[in-house]
């Protein structure tokens, strides 16, 4: 009995030991599938990296999943110390001040290098506030690019459409004769409404896109995007688009299958691509623009989610999520997480590093998505901060599902679009009050 | 007559206290919460939070949206319920006669209830799938090419589908017994009086068997606004895009995805007083009609 407990005792001492001795930190993501395997390697690789910090990450759902599982739990104390919002969720994370430490003085308050200028130019404002303060790490980011079937577009003699207006009048007329269906695309609202106005460089809301107030307004009830969902239908009632439901998978499916030549995805969905067996190759281009709205295309926003460090942490625990960020936005782990899973590397250094290994030579689609978030920068295009985004997708979403089924004309659906959202933008601002 | 009691007042209240507790703190108080949230805009992480009044409420009055979502609470509710009791109403009577093998029958008849409300989404999902699922090849025979998740429809043709299946064994489960309950004296003097079996059905068996419908149409209507949730969030894929939606899934969608909080606790509050409705009805109107034996 005696040498039971003093055994036992002794087991706990030296728990109690190792406890003391590393600092454990949570983190709480919305990367299911592969990438969630890649998110634990991560995580293994840099807790075998050293012996001061043990991090746990737990998989908490989708995007909107993790956000609200991240609100609950900070509103009863319980949070992680890291929270992976979305691009969409990002406005409201931000506004709450108080809710989460700006990445940005994590870094330098713990004594890590912190330049902003290090991460490429495409990545750096969108999770900062109107004084350019980084509040949130960029974690997986990503644009949309358009990826296409190397046979389907070659059976039908074209190449890869750089504008709608080619698109509309070469590829898609000479797909449909090759027996395809030409386009799908997996996220209305972020591809031809989101990035629809940072290619085109036309302002999203006001308020500089919503970074300086809360009293903004959005403005896509605006001629060039009502011309372009008035084409969208069109395309689809000619066979030139087809439109799956808003659910992601159900659009990327039929490219998949090899019925459709041309989608547009994500460029993280890169990594899942190139693991399938296709039965045909693939590859990527940037967005295509209408050459009647500008000649002059910009880059695009970054989507994707990035990591926030909550606040109500010990000093501790603190230093251990710096000292992970460190080590996620050393050039290592950007090349590894970049080539494993398709997203961006988020710092010059990782671009430079994966460019030199030759990585882009080998898969020239892979470059892509940080080619286009390279791209000349314009007026409008360091990204958007509206309040209740979740909603006000969720609201495009369903106009344009209305659209496309016939139940309702873009002119209605934007002018529907544009009041419900300023509703909930001028709900958002009260919220705050 | 000797009277039963407590000799103190203690001991009773002792035993109701933890039924009372419970039900102060999981139901009345979350109630007061929302109620009190309903008048406010707050913050979702709880930093700010403004006195709305009622806009709340009266933003709901306003938005097509929401009274889309009311309409189709109604229909669904109303189809849902007739369906899954007349199906297993039939399904009960016709059981109710089979002798041979009545054992198995009636077991896979129940089956479907051990189904949780997501899985059988799940199930609907693969029957109605877009590129292969069975029903659409199916449904594709008869010319109609049916799409889940881009025709509003069709979208609710599933949800309906597949709620009416779930719900169909606890129905069949209570009207089997019901019928089995009523007495064989009565069946017999019917026989005599009636040669019509569906005669016999309709004015001895279905009069006999209302309480039990009675019960079954209330617990359904809450089964079609309330319980049909995981069915409804595992067909829309977590995107509701232009699908149909109940309003339970729309409190959900608002306050838990959108983290509108004020706005979706209005619309609970809406709820709320929608089921009180409900229960006064019950008790009020028709429990006095409807004789149990």
């Amino acid at each position: 009995m005696t040498r039971i407990s003093l055994a036992s005792a002794a087991a706990l001492a030296l728990f109690a030991n190792a406890a003391s001795a590393q600092t454990e930190i949570s983190w709480w993501h919305a990367m299911g599938g592969a990438l969630g395997d890649t998110v634990n390697q991560i995580a293994t690789d840099f807790n075998a990296s050293q012996s001061d910090y043990v991090i746990t990450p737990v998989f908490k759902g989708t995007y909107e999943e993790a956000l609200t599982a991240g609100i609950a739990a900070f509103r009863a104390g319980e949070q992680p110390n890291i929270l992976q919002v979305f691009d969409a969720g990002a406005a409201t994370v931000i506004a709450a001040q108080g809710a989460t430490i700006p990445v940005q003085d994590l870094l330098i308050d713990n004594g890590v290098d912190f330049n902003i200028e290090d991460y490429i130019s495409g990545v750096r404002y969108f999770y900062a506030d109107s004084e350019d303060k980084m509040i949130g790490m960029p974690f997986n980011s990503s644009s949309p690019i358009m990826y296409y079937n190397v046979q389907a577009l070659e059976a039908a003699g074209v190449t890869p459409p750089k504008t709608y207006e080619e698109f509309e009048t070469v590829t898609a007329p000479a797909l449909v004769e090759a027996g395809y269906i030409p386009l799908a695309q997996s996220h209305s609202p972020w591809i031809w409404v989101e990035n629809f106005m940072s290619r085109h460089d036309l302002p999203f809301a006001t308020n500089d896109n919503g970074y300086t107030g809360l009293d903004t307004q959005i403005l896509v009830n605006s001629p060039e995007l009502k011309m372009h969902w008035s084409k969208v239908k069109e395309w689809r009632d000619a066979g030139f688009y087809e439109w799956y439901g808003a659910a992601w998978n159900d659009n990327q499916k039929p490219f998949e299958e090899g019925k459709v030549a041309i989608w547009m995805g994500s460029s993280g969905s890169f990594g899942g691509l190139s693991k399938l067996d296709l039965p045909f190759d693939f590859s990527a281009t940037v967005l295509p623009y209408w050459e009647s709205v500008t000649t002059e295309p910009k880059q695009t926003f970054i989507g994707g989610a990035a990591l926030f460090a909550m606040s109500g942490k010990s000093d501790a625990e603190n230093a251990a999520t710096a000292a992970f960020f460190q080590y996620l936005t050393s050039p290592e782990t950007q090349v590894m997480w970049h080539k494993e899973t398709g997203y961006v590397p988020v710092t010059t250094a990782a671009y430079e590093m994966a460019k030199a290994e030759g990585y882009y030579d080998e898969l020239p689609a892979a470059e892509v998505g940080i080619e286009q978030l390279s791209l000349p920068a314009g007026e409008h295009t360091k990204g958007y901060r509206m309040g209740f985004y979740v909603q006000i997708r969720d609201v495009m979403n369903r106009e344009f599902g209305r659209i496309l089924a016939g139940d309702t004309s873009v002119d209605d659906a934007f002018t529907v679009i544009e009041a419900e959202s300023n509703e909930l933008l001028a709900k958002f601002a009260q919220t705050q009050g | 007559m000797k009277r039963a009691g407590f000799t103190s007042a203690w001991l009773p209240a002792m035993l109701l206290l933890p039924q009372l507790a419970v039900i102060a703190i999981f139901f009345y108080w979350p109630a007061a919460h929302a109620l009190r949230s309903s008048f406010y805009l707050q913050d979702p992480f709880g930093f700010g939070e403004t006195f709305v009044g009622l806009s709340n409420f009266t933003s709901l009055l306003t938005s097509a949206a929401y009274s889309r979502a009311a309409w189709f609470t109604v229909f669904f509710t109303l189809i849902v319920t007739f369906g899954s009791l007349s199906i297993a109403l039939l399904l009960a009577v016709k059981a109710d006669k089979v002798i041979r093998g009545a054992k198995t029958y009636r077991t896979l008849l129940m089956w479907v209830y051990a189904v949780a409300p997501p899985v059988a989404g799940v199930i609907g999902l693969i029957m109605f799938n877009q590129s292969w699922g069975p029903l659409k090849e199916f449904f594709a025979l008869f010319g109609w090419d049916f799409k889940l998740g881009v025709n509003y429809f069709d979208t609710a043709f599933a949800m309906i589908a597949v709620s009416i299946w779930k719900q169909v064994p606890v129905n069949f489960i209570f009207f089997l017994s019901g019928l089995q309950s009523i007495p064989k004296s009565v069946r017999e003097a019917a026989l005599i009086d009636n040669r019509s079996a569906t005669g016999r059905f309709w004015d001895i068996t279905f009069p006999l068997l209302a309480p039990t419908g009675f019960f079954l149409l209330i617990t359904n209507i809450t089964y079609a606004m309330f319980d049909t949730f995981g069915v409804i969030d595992t067909v829309l894929k977590g995107q509701p895009g232009n699908n149909p939606m109940t309003l339970v899934y729309k409190v959900y969608v608002d306050g838990f995805r959108g983290n509108d909080l004020g706005g979706s606790s209005a619309q609970s509050v809406v709820l709320m007083v929608l089921v009180l409705a409900l229960t006064v009805f019950q008790f009020r109107m028709i429990e006095r009609r409807i004789h149990y034996t």
